[in-house]
């Protein structure tokens, strides 16, 4: 996908539909709310995601271990295990497994991973048509968009333009936006695609290193419907979702639900340990610079992530703005602080689109400190030269005046160093403080100066 | 015991009677405060931007400014948390240590250190009361709505000292207002929007004056009212805090 | 190398010093009426519950909510008069698209969810509870467990092939954040708690 707006231009660009940034934010922060309800069901939810938060801290520190041990069980129970180094590889392996198969068209469940590796628009260039089976990646895939949420991929779109696609596509009756009848018309339609595949890709959410099972989740019921009917199962999952134990999953299940929905639980949580008797069932662990993330001290607690997306629905910045402004698979706070490890230059504007309020690190299951984390990567960008040129040469002259008490002293009437010296308030009707916000009024003295006249003089 | 005053550069510049309110509620109270002339800014509008390697000058400025205080008390969540967080120095590691100790904002400085539980204050409006927050998530002057914990608030517990002061309830009591720094320039069409949004919050809700620990917040949400010609003002919660009682 | 081994040095070259696997604590409930709360949950998200005294009451409340069901298929032999006892564990699961109503044990379920543990050895295919355009699990009341650590307390070290988890009908609210039930997996479930006797 080519881009060239940032996150800045694309979020104005959402923003000039006010009524629907309106719609927007109160969708996502309606489920927000639903997470608060569920989180204060449970008296010892702050326990849970301590527990939850060192589970995977542990793991992060014994990977190497975790994913041998599990690889070993995997095979053991009749899994083929295949190792990616990165998405071409990844796209490389489930090529080949089709290949292999004579397969031409998969069904595939949600797999953040996938979208991350672009598979799809791989596979096509190889003449293999994908089809997505959760409701909202279908959507966006008729649509031809990429989801714009983790867990909500279409939560960008109106129920009538949904229904104009399904007119289109799935011959729904014109004019037709009522989602009952709009998804009972996705659930034939999908029904004979799950009936007619041969392969089926799903994502993973939790694999255990113990049993070498793997564990998905999901609502829909899709990725039971695609992996049970088809011949061959294929699993994509990154090297960080490993637990150590089947236990573990209590912890997690208990919180991956709540945290994204609301719902106490997803409908199904589907554990495979071992391929259908008489099929195939593939596992591709991914790296995709997961082991570089794990590498940067101030970072690598991003792979604890379970994928709920609690910080896109509670971040500000995210609710007005939406998913696809941030130009990466993953969006969000979240989004913000993995991309740039795998592009900084590309993301570099992500850990800049937030204010640093740190709501994305009190929701967050797993208490990754999202927001810290955005700090420290602009810090890095700034120093490896990603930070455009006029703002560095504008950050310097302020330092400097900043260290220089006689010269933020000298420079006269109360405010006026302010109007010239500081970016948000430069004076300047070009100035994009002034476009929807009036200045501050400079007052007849600063508080330097009355605190000389009323204090100091009298001491 | 002596108190160090910070007042952050944009406070001093354009919101001097915040400064000043600040500076008499702590002599009330019995402190003897000392403002060292000197003193610019905290640091953050550069280290939130990406350029915290630059801050080394005005970080060993502060620490000349305000080491040997007993206390360092400033009228804003967010420099101090900054100053909390990051005040660094290479010359003298010790006394910003100190500082990162002894530092605190205003209202944690009267519900906390002073033990504060009587105002001579009389404000006799509907008030909305923003939680600016790094101040509340990040000092944790009041519980955030995220977390399965008791509730608390330093802010409100001080303005149910005053004297006819009416809180309103706000639909969403802890959402960002969108000033963010840097932020409210690099992404003005997401910052306004969360500013409208939070300000409409406190409208609906029938404040006359919004109030917060941090001024750069209500600096924001003052600008947008007074682009849509509104009549509600905002107010740095030291000037009510002191308002005069009648 | 194979991207095995340059991955494998990856992580162990990146990975932070060994911190040590926590102690999961010992999560208890506060809900005295596991049932009830079973029950609750259950509803909430779109289950129906029917406390029943024996299978003959299953019986009788399916025929009457499922009348129309022309393909019935289930587990308990009780139950032989509405369709085919069970299938065969090698049939080709896409034959299962026209069942109507399949009727499964649960091996126990989860008061705070709702969810209800089936693997396969109650499933003779794997797909048949998410195909069937209705579901009935049935559960004996002593098997109601408070929450997920007891779940995966009685789990244990079963070895089983596949496992789930399932907790209400299948749903979707991808469309405007409006909920639908039926979404790909069935449109109902219907739980059947069986009172201790």
């Amino acid at each position: 996908m080519s881009q060239t707006k940032d996150h800045a231009a694309l979020a104005e660009v959402f923003n000039a539909d006010e009524p629907r940034v309106d719609w927007h934010d109160e969708t996502l922060w309606f489920i927000r709310q639903k997470r608060d309800k569920a989180a204060h069901t449970i008296p010892d939810w702050e326990l849970l995601r301590e527990t939850a938060s060192q589970i995977k801290q542990h793991v992060l520190s014994n990977l190497s271990d975790y994913l041998q041990q599990f690889e070993a069980n995997a095979k053991a129970n009749g899994i083929i295990v295949h190792w990616a180094a990165d998405a071409a590889e990844h796209n490389r392996i489930v090529h080949g497994i089709l290949l292999q198969h004579q397969i031409d068209r998969m069904v595939k469940s949600k797999s953040m991973l996938t979208e991350e590796c672009h598979l799809n628009e791989y596979l096509a260039e190889q003449g293999i048509e994908v089809i997505d089976s959760d409701l909202g990646e279908r959507i966006v895939q008729l649509a031809k968009e990429p989801p714009s949420h983790i867990v909500l991929p279409c939560i960008h779109k109106k129920k009538e333009e949904i229904g104009e696609l399904f007119h289109e596509h799935l011959g729904t009756p014109a004019g037709m936006a009522d989602p009952q009848v709009l998804t009972e018309a996705a659930r034939q339609h999908l029904r004979e695609t799950f009936l007619t595949r041969r392969a089926a890709l799903t994502g993973v959410n939790f694999a255990v290193a113990e049993t070498g099972e793997f564990v998905i989740c999901t609502n829909e019921g899709n990725a039971d419907m695609g992996a049970h009917l088809a011949d061959v199962h294929i699993a994509s999952m990154g090297i960080e979702k490993l637990i150590p134990k089947r236990e573990h999953l209590g912890v997690f299940l208990r919180l991956l639900a709540r945290s994204a929905t609301g719902q106490p639980i997803t409908t199904y949580s589907s554990h495979f340990r071992e391929p259908r008797p008489g099929h195939e069932l593939h596992l591709v662990l991914v790296d995709n610079g997961r082991s570089v993330q794990l590498g940067r001290e101030d970072f690598r607690n991003s792979l604890k992530c379970i994928r709920c997306g609690a910080c896109m629905n509670t971040c500000p910045v995210y609710r007005r703005s939406g998913g696809h402004s941030y130009h990466t698979a993953v969006a969000g706070p979240i989004g913000s602080i993995l991309a740039p490890n795998l592009d900084m230059k590309k993301h570099a504007d992500l850990p800049f689109a937030s204010t640093l309020c740190g709501s994305c690190s009190n929701v967050c299951p797993v208490k990754i400190d999202i927001h810290e984390q955005l700090y420290k990567w602009r810090q890095v960008i700034v120093k490896e030269g990603y930070a455009d040129r006029k703002k560095t040469l504008g950050m310097k002259a302020m330092t400097q005046a900043f260290a220089s008490p006689t010269a933020f002293r000298l420079a006269g009437k109360a405010g006026r160093w302010f109007m010239r010296h500081v970016p948000f308030v430069v004076s300047n009707q070009m100035n994009p403080w002034y476009k929807q916000r009036e200045m501050p009024i400079p007052p007849k003295e600063s508080f330097g100066e009355w605190y000389h006249k009323n204090r100091e003089k009298h001491a | 015991m002596t108190v160090g005053l910070f007042i952050p550069c944009y406070v001093d510049q354009f919101y001097p009677n915040a400064a000043v309110a600040t500076l008499e509620l702590l002599e009330k109270q019995g402190v003897q405060v000392v403002y060292p002339p000197r003193q610019t800014c905290c640091g953050q509008p550069m280290a939130n931007s990406g350029f915290e390697h630059l801050t080394k000058g005005s970080n060993d400025l502060f620490i000349q400014n305000f080491s040997g205080f007993d206390y360092i008390v400033a009228p804003s969540g967010s420099c101090v948390l900054h100053l909390k967080d990051h005040l660094h120095s290479d010359k003298h590691p010790a006394e910003a240590a100190a500082i990162r100790g002894r530092i605190y904002e205003l209202i944690e400085f009267l519900t906390d250190v002073l033990q504060v539980d009587n105002l001579q204050a009389r404000f006799p409006y509907r008030v909305g009361l923003h939680q600016s927050c790094h101040g509340q998530r990040g000092l944790k002057l009041a519980q955030m709505s995220e977390l399965v914990a008791p509730p608390f608030s330093k802010p409100e517990q001080l303005l149910n000292m005053v004297e006819g002061l009416e809180l309103v309830e706000l639909a969403r009591k802890d959402e960002c207002c969108g000033f963010g720094g840097t932020f409210c320039v690099a992404e003005e069409a997401v910052s306004v929007k969360m500013g409208k949004d939070r300000v409409a919050d406190h409208l609906q809700h029938g404040a006359e004056y919004i109030t917060a620990a941090d001024m750069s917040c209500l600096m924001h949400m003052e600008g947008i009212l007074r682009r849509q010609k509104s009549n509600v003002k905002v107010l740095h919660i030291a000037e009510i805090l002191n308002s005069q009682a009648l | 190398m194979p991207s095995r081994d340059t991955i494998l040095a990856a992580v162990a070259r990146n990975q932070p010093d060994r911190l040590p696997m926590p102690e999961v604590p010992a999560f208890v409930s506060a809900d005295a009426d596991l049932v009830e709360k079973f029950t609750n949950v259950a509803v909430s998200i779109g289950s129906r519950v029917f406390p029943v005294k024996g299978m003959d009451e299953v019986k009788r409340i399916l025929l009457q909510e499922h009348s129309i069901a022309k393909r019935v298929i289930t587990a308990f032999p009780e139950l032989k008069d509405l369709g085919e006892v069970s299938v065969a564990a090698d049939a080709d699961p896409h034959t299962l698209a026209d069942v109507d109503l399949a009727i499964l044990p649960a091996q126990f379920g989860v008061a705070e969810n709702s969810a209800l543990w089936v693997t396969d050895a109650q499933l003779p295919v794997r797909v048949l509870p998410f195909i069937c355009q209705h579901l009935a699990l049935v559960i004996p009341q002593q098997n109601i467990v408070p929450l997920m650590h007891q779940a995966y307390a009685a789990i244990g070290g079963q070895a089983y092939g596949f496992g789930t988890f399932i907790a209400g009908p299948s749903k979707t609210a991808d469309i405007e954040q409006s909920l639908v039930l039926g979404a790909h997996g069935a449109r109902t479930l219907s739980v059947f708690i069986l009172e201790e006797e």
